[in-house]
């Protein structure tokens, strides 16, 4: 039998600026985004909040509407970085598998370390305690045999609470939830099942597996496991890093981009980004993907093979040519993005062309090379093309730097 | 309420960070006589979190935290 824990501290942002901030403590807080950089959204809230029925990505006005009194901060992403690693100082009492999932929450395997489960509730009860004794927020966690249903006891009972699912009493617990509480059902996902008359996880449990792959494809093998308790994923170990399937950024920009001049500028910093993380990870890419989203939310896809690379300026013309040959600017671009896949080592042998000027390419990645050094050591700013300079307002920002919070799935 | 201050420290042979005494900001200083807890712990009175050493200054006891690489105290009012 396999113990493990599944942690999720409870409205991580907001708890870690009601701590620093105890005038607004007992007050509807919300993390915002900034306003005047139009990043107007609601990123978290208190409990306060949201018994005003409140919802993480909802525009302020919208939240303020609902709760006049609502006070609004602004985020503090080192803090919530430095709670992240206190939080894993405190699990890593108990376990050398910890395996975060997002910057919040983290799956704990105790298997080995305790024998039954009354011992990993115990364990879970003092990470509870220690959590909010040394950090001064809450979190709720899961206890069971698998992931699956740890993430879903993490969710079952919250603030500040544990639940324990075990292989006795999983189906009243679980199989009484609605189907879209299971990890990986989204509002489609959901839709499709409801359609089949499958509501709670129960009922999926127990649907015929033939129907259920017919419509479901390979899709089915997942929803059978997740809702059955049979996942069998390991927890990965402290400090085990997957190797990326995208790499990617993207930017709502302080004013919006009308021409193609204006999105070029704001594609040159991420592509910049991007590319730095990519050789950071020792990669280069073969396809590119642009999106790019209207003033009325509109978003197109867009995505082209490129040879292989990890240069930054082959890939930026790659991104550029998808804009020009993709969007014609009847109406301005409110954010823009870039995202790089189908990643090779780069050390892999690699054909060179007789149509390309190799000797080019190799100065380019060099020079790229001592840039990113550069960058490394003086910040995104020491060193940029004269491009970023005609508008400094859709420029002045630095994706690699400033947004460390990358989303995270569960297959990655 | 929140207050950075400046605190002399030592670290002995061991890498242990010790504070010897605090200086408010008004320029008194005090002299800790003793230290006799060290501890992860949030204040929320002063809001914040980090390592807090329990200090025996004057007589009474008072919370000391080191938050990163800054100490923090709750001063009243």
């Amino acid at each position: 039998m396999r113990y493990i824990l599944h942690s999720d501290c409870n409205g991580f942002f907001a708890s870690v600026e009601c701590l620093h901030n105890p005038e607004i403590r007992n007050k509807p807080v919300a993390v915002c985004g900034d306003t005047d950089m139009r990043h107007g959204i609601i990123l978290a809230k208190n409990e306060i909040a949201k018994q005003y029925n409140i919802k993480t990505g909802e525009a302020i006005w919208q939240a303020v509407e609902k709760c006049p009194e609502l006070v609004t901060v602004k985020p503090h992403f080192d803090r919530y970085i430095r709670f992240s690693k206190e939080t894993t100082r405190i699990y890593s009492d108990y376990s050398d598998r910890i395996e975060p999932f997002g910057i919040d929450e983290s799956w704990i395997d105790l298997t080995g370390c305790v024998n039954s489960f009354e011992e990993a509730q115990a364990v879970a009860e003092q990470i509870r305690k220690r959590v909010k004794y040394e950090l001064g927020i809450t979190v709720s966690i899961g206890v069971s045999f698998n992931k699956i249903f740890a993430k879903l006891g993490s969710d079952y009972k919250k603030p500040d609470a544990v639940t324990l699912i075990t292989d006795k009493n999983y189906k009243d617990i679980v199989w009484k939830l609605p189907v879209e509480d299971l990890l990986n059902v989204g509002r489609s996902t959901k839709t499709k099942l409801n359609s089949i008359g499958v509501f709670t996880i129960g009922q999926l449990a127990n649907f015929p597996y033939p129907i259920l792959k017919s419509n479901f494809g390979k899709w089915a093998d997942i929803l059978h496991m997740f809702s059955n308790g049979l996942d069998m994923s390991p927890v990965k170990a402290l400090g085990f890093v997957n190797l990326p399937k995208s790499i990617g950024n993207s930017t709502t920009t302080c004013r919006d981009m009308k021409n193609y001049e204006d999105a070029k500028i704001v594609m040159n910093v991420l592509a910049d980004s991007v590319c730095r993380r990519m050789r950071e990870q020792g990669l280069s890419a073969t396809t590119v993907t642009v999106s790019l989203r209207d003033t009325t939310l509109m978003t197109i896809t867009r995505q082209c093979k490129i040879e292989t690379t990890d240069i930054s300026c082959e890939v930026l013309s790659a991104a550029l040519k998808l804009i020009k040959e993709n969007y014609r600017f009847d109406k301005p671009l409110r954010s823009i993005g870039i995202s790089l896949s189908d990643f090779k080592p780069k050390l892999e042998p690699q054909q060179l062309s007789l149509l390309r000027d190799e000797k080019k390419r190799t100065r380019q990645s060099a020079l790229d090379s001592s840039i990113d050094i550069l960058k490394k050591r003086f910040g995104s700013y020491c060193v940029r093309p004269a491009v970023l300079l005609a508008d400094r307002s859709l420029s002045g920002f630095s994706p690699k730097e400033e947004h460390t919070v990358h989303p995270v799935g569960y297959f990655s | 309420m929140k207050q950075y201050i400046s605190v002399t420290a030592r670290f002995d042979e061991d890498g242990n960070l010790l504070p010897l005494k605090i200086h408010w900001n008004d320029g008194r200083s005090f002299e800790i006589d003793k230290v006799t807890d060290i501890r992860y712990a949030a204040s929320l009175k002063a809001g914040g979190a980090g390592l807090r050493y329990t200090c025996r200054i004057a007589g009474a006891e008072k919370y000391l935290f080191l938050e990163e690489n800054r100490w923090f105290v709750d001063a009243r009012g």
